[in-house]
Order: C-alpha cells, then structure tokens, then sequence
C-alpha cells in the first residue's frame, strides 16, 4: 500500500537534490541545512528519538549560522511558443489532489488517510514529466529554479513542524490544566460576558503565542469552556467549541507564529516587509474575531 | 506553574527578535524542566515530534515543477490571461477565488491551493495584472495586492474548512469533549461554521472592494 513512506522517500530526494545543488555552489551551511532534512526524511524512522533531537538541535545551530539567501538573478522567462498549454503541468497538481481525494480513497492501493498527500506528490511527478517533454530543459534546472524558491522561504519552512513538536512537550508538561487553573481566578464569579471574552480572547491569543488554534483549543476548553461557559451557565456545548474554534483562528491570521501561513508567503512573494501579509488580513481577522463573540454570546446560551 | 514559563520564552524571543527556531527549542526546553522532566527526555520528545510531524514540511516538492515554468513564462501567462479579461478588477477576482477556496475547504479539499501551489505562480501576478489595469502600479501597491493575494487564501481556507464533517480540527473538538462525556456528531460541530464562513466572505470581500475604490479615487500613486 502506497502511503507516507512513498511521499517522504520522493520529499528525501527533493531536498536531497537541493543540498547538493547548494554545495556545487559553495553554500555550504544551505547545503547542510537541507541535507539535515533530507535525512530526516529519508531515515527518520531509523534514527530513534534521541537521534531526532539530535538532529533537531543541528537544524536549529545551522539556521543560526545564517543561511545565505537567494542570490542568482531571476532568469529571464524564454518564451516557447507553449502559449496556454503552459497552465497544464502546474495545474495538474491541484487537479491530481482533487481527484485522487474523491476516487482513490477506498482502493486498497492507497492508505485511505494520506490519500491527498498522496495523490499530490503523484501529480508533482507527472507535472514535471509533462514539463520536461514540453520544455526540454536542462536536467537539472527545475531542481535550480525550485532551489531559488526554497533559499527564500529558508529556515521558515520547518517552523511549523518544530512547532508541532513543542506542542508535544506541552501536552506532556501539562500546561493545559495550569493554564486553566490560572485562568479560573481572572473571571468574576456569575458573569457570562467575562466568562465569554475570556475564552474567546484567550483562544485567540493563546493561538498567537503557540501558532496554532489546534494546541489552544484543549487547554481553553477545559480551563475555561467546561466549567464555566457549558456547566456554569447551561451553554450549548456545540457552538461553543466550534466558534471557539474559529476565534482562535483568527488568531492564527495574526501571528508570525504561524509561519506556513503568514511567513512563508512573504518570502514566496518577495515582499520586502516581513508583516506584510498579517498586516493585510488584520483588519478582517479583528472584525471577524469580534463578530464571533457576538455570535458566541447570542447563539450558545439558553435567553 | 513554572512549565508556563515556556510560554513567556516565545512572547520575549519575539519581543527580541531572537532566532525563532532557537525560540521554540529554548521554550521546549523551559516548559520541560519547569515540569521536572529529564533534558534527555525532552529532546527525545522532541525528536519524536519532530519526525511524526513530517507530513507538514512535504508540500515543498512542489517547487521544482513551479520554479521550472516560471522560468518559462508561468506568471506572464498567468497576467496575460487576466489583462484580456473584460471587467476583471482585482478585487473581483480576489473575491471570486475566494469563494472558490471556502467552498472547495468546504469540500474537505484543502490541499488542492495554497501559497507554493496557486498563490504564487497564479493569484498573485492575476491580481497584480488586474490592479494594473488602472494604470502603472507603485511599489507599495504591488506588495498590499500581492499580500492581500496571500491573505485571501488564508481567511477563505480557515473560514472554510470547518464546514467540512471530517476535517481535523472538527475531529479533535469530538474527540476532546468526548473525554468529558459530551457526545456530539461531526455534523452538529461544523454548523456552526456556517455563520461565520458567511459573514467572513462578507466582511473580507466588502474590504476588498473599498480598498480597490480607495485606490481609484486616489489615482495613480
């Protein structure tokens, strides 16, 4: 059965293509940095756990040492006379993903839980051979051209990830039940509407300090939403949960934290302020984030 | 009530700008201490975390196959399909897209657009060549329409997603109030989203279109 293990062997060969790529051109710490993370994905199951942390402290000593940024001028487009047909390969990916989502999840060729993860690094490899035969580059220029992209979004790229480990250490440390032990003393006893503001500022700003709505979530909950917002004062335990949710991602709009989101494009689209996509979804993530309190507090609890 | 000064690490690394790599693994290591774990044991759940999590970091095999069309013409494409439509502003068409990513994320099909994937090569040079047609646009005004490009596809993805029964953060609120003895159905959850996933096309694409007439009235900048 074809599943995660075929997506990262094909991700170890990417990365592993853009070490070398960077070696041949003499940047050596970018070398060693996406060498790191081809070998995490290629023997990361054999490393044991220790051996992975060991790999996660040389990951972060190496971003210290400054990774060189792209510096190759942008290659000037030559025009082949592909006109539109140019659209296909790129748009094979999203279409791969789409329709390996829908029809290939009960076929017993491919883990039904990685489906989309799967069907799109297919669609990756069969966007690239359209390329290849249409365009006829040099054989090693898309992993030239992938590589100015990856050196802009750099270190950035394994944020997310590290952040999901901490939130791992989190869970183990229990700082859900201190926060909420924490929490319970700002909130005046019989009062929904601070009750209210709490959980739903507190998930969005707990969002903003760990990245990710998804670690908030447990800990807001249980400090807050149980015991007071659906015991306390008899809420509807469905809207509270989902649009406490949905307050914390709004956190998540405005947070560098979350660097896949707010980061990553900023480098992919060369934009000279690192805010600058925050800064384009602050005001509608602010509206939203009040508007939902709004909702909380209309549509949770009995009138 | 020490393992929560981990949380302070991250509020002051950013406060001073310290590596945020370096920031997560210090805060790693704080909370875990704070808990009286091991630092062996920490950074072995570190590592663990950190090789379960892979998953996140595979979208980037993408780049080759974009980088390659790029140097080939993609994002020219891209603006010259835009620039030949009648009456495509760029508000428009950032509305549109997003309407077409809430309703997909909807779908539970989240992977199908995203920053590497659409955003850079396709959106962004669409929405810049349908700012264009007002007239030469300013450094300024091309990075806010490229961010708000990015920022689109964020708001329409999150307030999107949760329409869908099975996505993970539904499964994780089911399976989090299930411990506690409150048993609810997917169905009832994602509801609830519905509200909002409205009121955010809304509110995101009446700001767009304020921006754009903000923009005309002010002329060429």
């Amino acid at each position: 059965m074809i599943g995660l293990g075929f997506v990262y062997w094909i991700a170890g060969l990417v990365f592993a293509a853009y070490a070398i790529a960077s070696a041949r051109g003499r940047r050596w710490t970018n070398a060693l940095f996406w060498g790191l993370l081809a070998t995490s994905f290629l023997l990361g199951d054999r490393l044991g756990d220790i051996g992975n942390g060991v790999l996660v402290l040389a990951l972060v000593g190496t971003a210290l040492a400054k990774l060189k940024r792209p510096t190759d001028p942008v290659v000037r487009p030559e025009m082949k006379p592909l006109g539109n047909r140019l659209f296909l390969p790129a748009l094979v990916v999203p279409a791969f993903a789409l329709i390996g989502t829908l029809l290939l999840r009960d076929t017993r060729w491919i883990d039904p839980k990685q489906v989309t993860l799967v069907s799109l690094a297919f669609g990756v490899i069969v966007g690239l051979a359209l390329a290849m035969v249409w365009l006829r580059p040099r054989l090693g220029e898309p992993i030239t051209a992938g590589l100015r992209l990856m050196d802009s979004v750099s270190w950035a790229a394994v944020m997310p990830q590290l952040l999901a480990a901490l939130g791992g250490v989190f869970a183990a440390a229990g700082v859900g039940g201190l926060m909420g032990q924490l929490l319970g003393h700002l909130i005046p006893s019989g009062s929904l509407i601070a009750a209210v503001l709490v959980y739903g500022l507190g998930m969005a700003l707990l969002t903003m300090a760990v990245g990710n709505a998804f670690a908030a979530f447990p800990v807001m909950m249980a400090a807050v939403g149980l015991p007071l917002l659906i015991h306390a004062h008899d809420g509807n335990p469905a809207p509270i949960a989902a649009i406490g949710m949905l307050m914390g991602f709004c956190g998540t709009l405005l947070t560098p934290m979350a660097a896949n989101f707010n980061l990553v494009p900023t480098a992919l689209l060369e934009l000279r302020d690192r805010y600058a996509v925050i800064r384009a979804q602050a005001p509608t993530a602010l509206i939203l984030l009040g508007i939902n309190l709004l909702f909380l507090y209309w549509l949770a609890f009995p009138r | 009530m020490i393992a929560l000064a981990g949380l302070a690490v991250i509020l002051l690394g950013f406060l001073l700008r310290v590596q945020p790599l370096l920031v997560i693994v210090l805060a790693a290591f704080v909370t875990g201490l704070g808990a009286h774990m091991a630092p062996l044991d920490i950074l072995a759940l570190l590592g663990k975390g950190f090789n379960t999590n892979r998953y996140v970091t595979v979208i980037y095999i993408v780049l080759p196959l974009i980088g390659l069309l790029e140097r080939h013409g993609l994002q020219d494409r891209a603006r010259g399909l835009i620039a030949n439509m009648r009456g495509a502003t760029f508000g428009k068409l950032l509305a549109v897209y997003m309407l077409f990513r809430q309703i997909t994320a909807g779908l539970g099909l989240i992977s199908i657009a995203g920053h590497p994937q659409t955003v850079r090569p396709l959106l962004a040079p669409m929405a810049e060549a349908a700012a264009e047609r007002d007239g030469e646009l300013s450094d300024e005004r091309r990075e806010k329409v490229r961010a708000l490009a990015a920022g689109t596809d964020n708001i329409a993805l999150f307030f999107g997603e949760d329409i869908f029964l099975a996505i993970s953060s539904i499964l994780l609120m089911k399976a989090f109030l299930e411990q506690y003895g409150i048993a609810l159905a997917p169905l009832q959850l994602s509801v609830w989203a519905i509200p909002t996933a409205i009121t955010a096309f809304i509110v995101h694409g009446v700001r767009l279109q304020l921006i754009e007439r903000r923009w005309r009235r002010e002329g060429q900048r």
